[in-house]
């Protein structure tokens, strides 16, 4: 039943990982990292020693510590651009997450990119960080929100965008690798088509950028947001993507402290891009963390992780299709290491409590996309999602767990 | 399969969820209230018809959930049947207490178990603190109903 390995040796990424050394965690096959993933020593450790020895407040000492702390979250930045494959660091903004990151853009770029009467594009299977911040700006600016819907077997093409975009069309809000299911959009044609009517592209990049490599120069992309907790990184960061020509026409989104160049009570006047958008002591911590999270996963090579969760990936989707009265939700032939399953018998919280007692941590329930659980005719599923940690054997613990259940509800 | 988790799926919860009793719109019907658990997405709507003398003379219920609410509310329906208001709102209070566990039910009398049977076969709800909302759901939703204005029953009948 083992899928044969192809070239690079199975490495056990587990070991990095200090939740899983705990005497109750030992066993735990751990398949939500969708929702968040764990944290390796790499980054707990730097981001401890940071703390330890070089923390200060940013951009403001002169003392040698406020320095030594602005270089190294001005170097976490860094890393982000590089990650993210942007020309300079200035377009990388710091942000609370990814939803901070996209009600900045739907505010600052959104307010004045739409007027009435003009449209936002979105897919059917997007978050819901990525679909309310659209509609709370359509109702702003009376813009009209249309959606794109998948082909049958849950894959999105890029005809069904050609259909639906036009000349009013001044955003698409997309994802790029669906969070509930695991479909890829084509979102680089997706950003050469919108640019042909002169539209912005927004994509989610959540559930991507912890499983392929991301180039916002090749994708073409306006935006792009990541988070930080999906990425092997701390909670309460995350980055977003602004092309440098947008952000410099951008008023700022949030007003404080280090976001202005001068401020009077008659006349205040703001920052150059990032500093404008980052309004407030950012989440210092947090970016350095990031940095480091970043660091880990290049240390690892994004090869080697795209090999080992494919190959993860391919044996899942295979023990899972040996289960009879079990459904795989879409079958597209490419997806990210996310899959979402019903089964006749047994509702997604029941199927989520009996893998509990079997040490398999899995998401039950519409996963913030009740939207795509609509396209799908269901009211929630359980999702099974991959992450750097995992191996053959948490699958094989998960199919146990599913067996049981049927076990229990026929 | 651990205890913990053979005493959650007791036959009878299965049973429950499998066929569920009194699950239809019921006719006539004077009270109603739709529950909706957003976390999960699982939704119920109860029907009452209560009699001049606040009696629950007859009650239904459909929905979507979990093999737990789904049970939880078939057995609340055959529970309250014939029961007045009072008496609904103390058996809610007995059960929330059970299945949270400030009341353990090993330390019930047996006048006390046979007061609330069947709803004891949820007590190993206790043990999933994750899921006590899923058994109580359907009889918030209860409340609710008892709560909400009542319907207009003439056009009730018409169907």
């Amino acid at each position: 039943m083992q899928v044969p390995s192809t070239h690079t040796p199975t490495v056990n990424y587990r070991n990095d990982f200090p939740v899983f050394r705990q005497k109750e965690n030992k066993d735990l096959a751990f398949l939500d990292s969708a929702s968040s993933t764990q944290k390796p020593d790499f980054v707990l450790d730097n981001m401890q020693k940071f703390y330890q020895s070089s923390y200060a407040n940013v951009h403001r000492g002169v003392y040698g510590l406020s320095a030594k702390a602005t270089d190294a979250f001005e170097l976490a930045r860094q890393k982000i651009q590089h990650f993210m494959g942007a020309s300079t660091k200035d377009e990388i903004i710091l942000t609370s997450g990814s939803t901070e990151a996209i009600n900045l853009v739907a505010h600052s770029f959104g307010n004045q990119a739409v007027n009435q009467g003009d449209e936002i594009i979105l897919s059917q299977f997007e978050h819901h960080s990525n679909i309310v911040p659209w509609q709370l700006l359509g109702q702003r600016r009376k813009a009209v929100i249309k959606v794109v819907n998948p082909q049958p077997d849950a894959s999105f093409n890029l005809e069904s965008f050609r259909q639906i975009i036009s000349k009013r069309t001044k955003i698409i809000a997309i994802t790029h690798v669906s969070n509930s299911v695991g479909s890829i959009l084509p979102v680089r044609d997706i950003c050469t088509l919108a640019h042909e009517v002169g539209a912005a592209v927004v994509i989610d990049g959540c559930q991507a950028a912890p499983h392929i490599p991301v180039n916002v120069q090749e994708i073409g992309c306006d935006f792009y947001v990541l988070t930080g907790h999906k990425l092997y990184g701390p909670t309460g960061i995350g980055a977003l993507f602004g092309r440098k020509s947008l952000l410099e026409s951008m008023p700022p989104f949030l007003g404080g402290g280090h976001m202005i160049r001068s401020v009077s009570f008659e006349e205040t006047t703001f920052a150059e891009p990032p500093a404008r958008f980052e309004a407030g002591t950012s989440n210092i911590v947090g970016a350095v963390g990031l940095g480091f999270a970043i660091d880990y996963l290049n240390r690892i090579g994004f090869n080697t992780i795209q090999h080992h969760e494919e190959k993860l990936l391919n044996y899942l989707l295979q023990r899972l299709s040996d289960i009879k009265g079990l459904r795989i939700l879409g079958n597209m032939e490419k997806r990210g290491p996310v899959v979402s399953i019903i089964m006749d018998s047994a509702h997604p919280h029941d199927i989520a409590t009996i893998l509990d007692q079997h040490g398999v941590a899995v998401r039950a329930g519409h996963h913030c996309a009740q939207p795509t659980m609509k396209w799908f005719d269901v009211v929630g599923t359980t999702r099974i999602s991959l992450g750097l940690y995992n191996s053959m054997k948490d699958i094989d613990q998960l199919i146990d767990g599913l067996m049981h259940v049927k076990k229990v509800f026929g | 399969m651990s205890d913990s988790l053979h005493e959650l799926y007791q036959e009878i919860i299965l049973d429950h969820n499998r066929h569920p009793r009194n699950f239809n719109k019921i006719t006539p019907c004077n009270h109603q209230a739709y529950g909706h658990n957003p976390l999960c997405g699982d939704q119920v709507t109860v029907y009452l018809f209560l009699n001049p003398n606040n009696m629950i003379e007859n009650i239904g219920f459909n929905g979507k959930g979990c093999a737990i609410s789904i049970a939880s509310a078939s057995l609340m329906t055959e529970k309250l049947k014939g029961k007045s208001v009072p008496e609904a709102r103390q058996l809610f209070e007995h059960f929330h207490n059970l299945v949270t566990g400030k009341t353990n039910k090993t330390d019930l009398t047996e006048e006390e178990l046979d007061y609330l049977q069947p709803l004891t076969v949820l007590s190993g709800v206790s043990e999933f603190p994750m899921r006590v909302k899923c058994a109580t759901m359907a009889w918030h939703t209860l409340v609710a109903a008892i709560d909400s204005p009542a319907l207009p029953t003439i056009k009730n009948q018409i169907p």
